[in-house]
């Protein structure tokens, strides 16, 4: 175990899978010679030079593509987006191309690849660089869509997302890049996909978040935990596949859900998860699921209205009362 | 630009005989796949080739088993040209089991990996990257195969066009562009959608070599994708070929006249260069094939296109379990 931050997890992840399999590549917008926009990729382009850590122009579609086809004819490139937010710009190729390569080709062609980068609010970067891009992607059959929210999970899902066959949305966060935690030194330590996480145990209630979100449902299941309301707190860390045994196996237990989520609410990832618990759940359930979501607004620039943007701590703790009766 | 003069490959009776049979088996292929859909038997959007088979046979006469090809939504003939089997071909347009994609794919999405085959692709535009990466991988991993990307006149004011170009360049891949500039993008007419219509001039902007080419001319086709295919294997260098053709019938099945956006004189026009008609005159004036000789590979040819039918009627369709296999690789 060594203490290290988010993105050194990252680092470590790319470059013991580089080390391991020479198929695997990087490409992305300064991820050598600047050594990446949030420096996820320092030192890459050093150590294994321009073949594996390809430097690319502004061209997102252009190069989302291109990674594409060279997945079909057996690399596997990990492409960074800058942030998630100009994925945007390659949706056609990760939707029409990535996703349904396999299943259109009748099983010929797969896409072994992963786009990974930043995204979800962070620091007053106003309307078109922090939103929560997730919801873009877990519709879409074909895609694997991972959250992870700590430095062990950064990765130990990242590596397993380089070594799955299909395409795996992996989306970071600009505000955890720089957290700490104990993160295995092994190479071979790898966290599946579609497995989510306790991260508190409780008896309440069951409390759904993951990223910032998982944070902040953290310090208000630690101030509940004062009034005598125990919440279990659980990380889905995969959004799709979902891990419907441990995730319906907490709300079994608790006999109550909320899901927090940073994204505005309208069909996002709370109404996955509350329809999702409500359907595999329903006779477990002693209350309505709810669901703690961003405003249905852009991100606004100004601090004050930025914070009010995303849910509040005293917001998840409402909700949590709610249906505890407490 | 070179525009091809009086091509110099040497016209043997054996390449005379494999070129003609290709563009006879497309152009069979086609017809019977309209009868088809008119049967009811295929459905969707049906793409023909009719009239532009000398571009895929003048084009894939020139490569290696190996090379790979990447074409878009109207890829039969290209299909077909690069060796899969016309039973299959015509099964996966029926939509059954024995489909090249398992009948998941349809017209627009036939794919053969066993042929190097890397799909037809019906986002306009969005294979020429697709193209670039995979001559990405033969760069990376070291191979000597070219990779050769169709695609017509409608992609070229796609961003992804431009992208994939300056990348290619840039990088030096392996890959050779055929823009089948049949003129019209749907139904607009390449003088409505273009700054530039000169489709082989967006090469020098991006340094690739450009050449025009008659692509009602099969060996003219075969003389100019030969060099760019020599080019790119020896020195990495990407090409963009405009292969100036003509679609003899509509957009697809549901644009039967063709008759909008163009004159039935122009259409007329044209099919006095019918690929086929003004290869067979030339091998008969050279005395390369004689008439018997055509007529047996046209026999054998219309044989092969029915036997095709029968084997994709005879196919059953998908099983339903099928429906939602191969989302994921396990």
């Amino acid at each position: 175990m060594s203490v290290m931050t988010y993105r050194e997890a990252l680092n470590m992840a790319l470059r013991e899978e580089m080390q391991r399999d020479p198929r695997v590549f990087l490409i992305g917008e300064e991820i050598g010679v600047y050594d990446g926009a949030y420096k996820v990729t320092q030192g890459l382009l050093k150590e294994f030079g321009e073949r594996r850590v390809v430097d690319t122009p502004i061209c997102e579609s252009g190069f989302t593509g291109l990674a594409v086809g060279a997945a079909m004819v057996g690399l596997r490139p990990v492409v960074e987006m800058m942030t998630f937010n100009f994925a945007i710009l390659a949706l056609d190729q990760i939707v029409n191309s990535a996703a349904k390569m396999y299943y259109m080709s009748g099983g010929q062609y797969n896409v072994p690849m992963v786009i990974r980068g930043p995204g979800g609010p962070a620091h007053q970067l106003a309307a078109q660089h922090s939103q929560s891009m997730e919801v873009y992607f877990y519709h879409v059959p074909g895609l694997k869509v991972v959250r992870p929210s700590t430095p062990p999970d950064a990765k130990g899902l990242l590596k397993s997302a380089i070594r799955d066959d299909n395409p795996v949305i992996f989306i970071e966060a600009e505000t955890l890049y720089g957290i700490k935690g104990e993160v295995p030194d092994d190479p071979e330590f790898t966290i599946p996909l579609g497995k989510a996480e306790i991260r508190r145990e409780g008896t309440d209630v069951t409390v759904f978040a993951y990223m910032g979100m998982l944070y902040r449902a953290l310090e208000a299941a630690e101030e509940l935990a004062k009034a005598g309301v125990s919440c279990e707190v659980v990380d889905p860390r995969t959004l799709r596949p979902m891990d419907i045994e441990t995730m319906i196996g907490s709300v079994r237990k608790t006999h109550r859900a909320v899901v927090v989520e940073a994204g505005a609410g309208f069909a996002g990832m709370g109404s996955e998860i509350a329809a999702f618990v409500t359907e595999n759940a329903f006779d477990d359930l002693d209350a309505p699921v709810e669901r703690v979501t961003g405003a249905n607004a852009p991100m606004p620039y100004a601090k004050n209205l930025e914070q009010a943007k995303t849910p509040s701590k005293e917001k998840i703790i409402a909700a949590i009362r709610r249906v505890c009766h407490a | 630009m070179v525009q091809a003069k009086t091509p110099t490959t040497k016209l043997d009776a054996e390449l005379a005989r494999r070129l003609l049979s290709q563009m006879v088996l497309i152009r069979r292929f086609e017809e019977k796949a309209a009868e088809m859909y008119a049967l009811g038997k295929i459905g969707g959007f049906l793409h023909l080739y009719i009239g532009e088979e000398a571009v895929a046979v003048g084009a894939t006469s020139v490569l290696r088993p190996d090379d790979y090809v990447i074409s878009a939504y109207r890829a039969h003939g290209h299909c077909l040209a690069k060796g899969a089997d016309p039973r299959r071909v015509m099964a996966e347009l029926f939509g059954r089991r024995d489909g090249l994609s398992k009948g998941k794919g349809g017209s627009m999405h036939l794919f053969d990996k066993s042929r190097n085959f890397l799909g037809g692709h019906a986002i306009v535009g969005a294979h020429l990257p697709l193209a670039a990466g995979a001559a990405f991988a033969v760069k990376y991993q070291g191979g000597d195969q070219v990779v050769l990307c169709y695609f017509g006149d409608g992609a070229v004011p796609q961003g992804e066009f431009h992208e994939s170009k300056n990348l290619a360049a840039h990088w030096k891949l392996p890959v050779i562009y055929v823009c089948e500039n049949n003129r019209y993008a749907m139904g607009t007419a390449i003088h409505r959608a273009l700054a530039q219509t000169e489709i082989w001039r967006y090469a020098e902007t991006y340094g690739l070599a450009g050449e025009a080419v008659d692509g009602m001319d099969v060996l003219a086709v075969r003389e100019v994708v030969g060099r760019a295919v020599e080019r790119c294997r020896r020195e990495q260098a990407p090409s963009l070929i405009e292969a100036r053709t003509y679609r003899f019938r509509g957009h697809s099945m549901r644009d039967p006249s063709a008759a909008i956006y163009r004159t039935k004189e122009e259409v007329e026009r044209e099919k006095q260069r019918d690929p086929i008609g003004l290869f067979r005159e030339r091998c008969l004036k050279d005395g390369r094939l004689t008439e018997v000789e055509i007529k047996t590979i046209e026999k054998e040819i219309n044989d092969l296109v029915d036997e095709a039918v029968a084997f994709a009627d005879a196919s059953p369709e998908p099983p339903l379990e099928w429906l939602t296999a191969d989302v994921y690789r396990e």
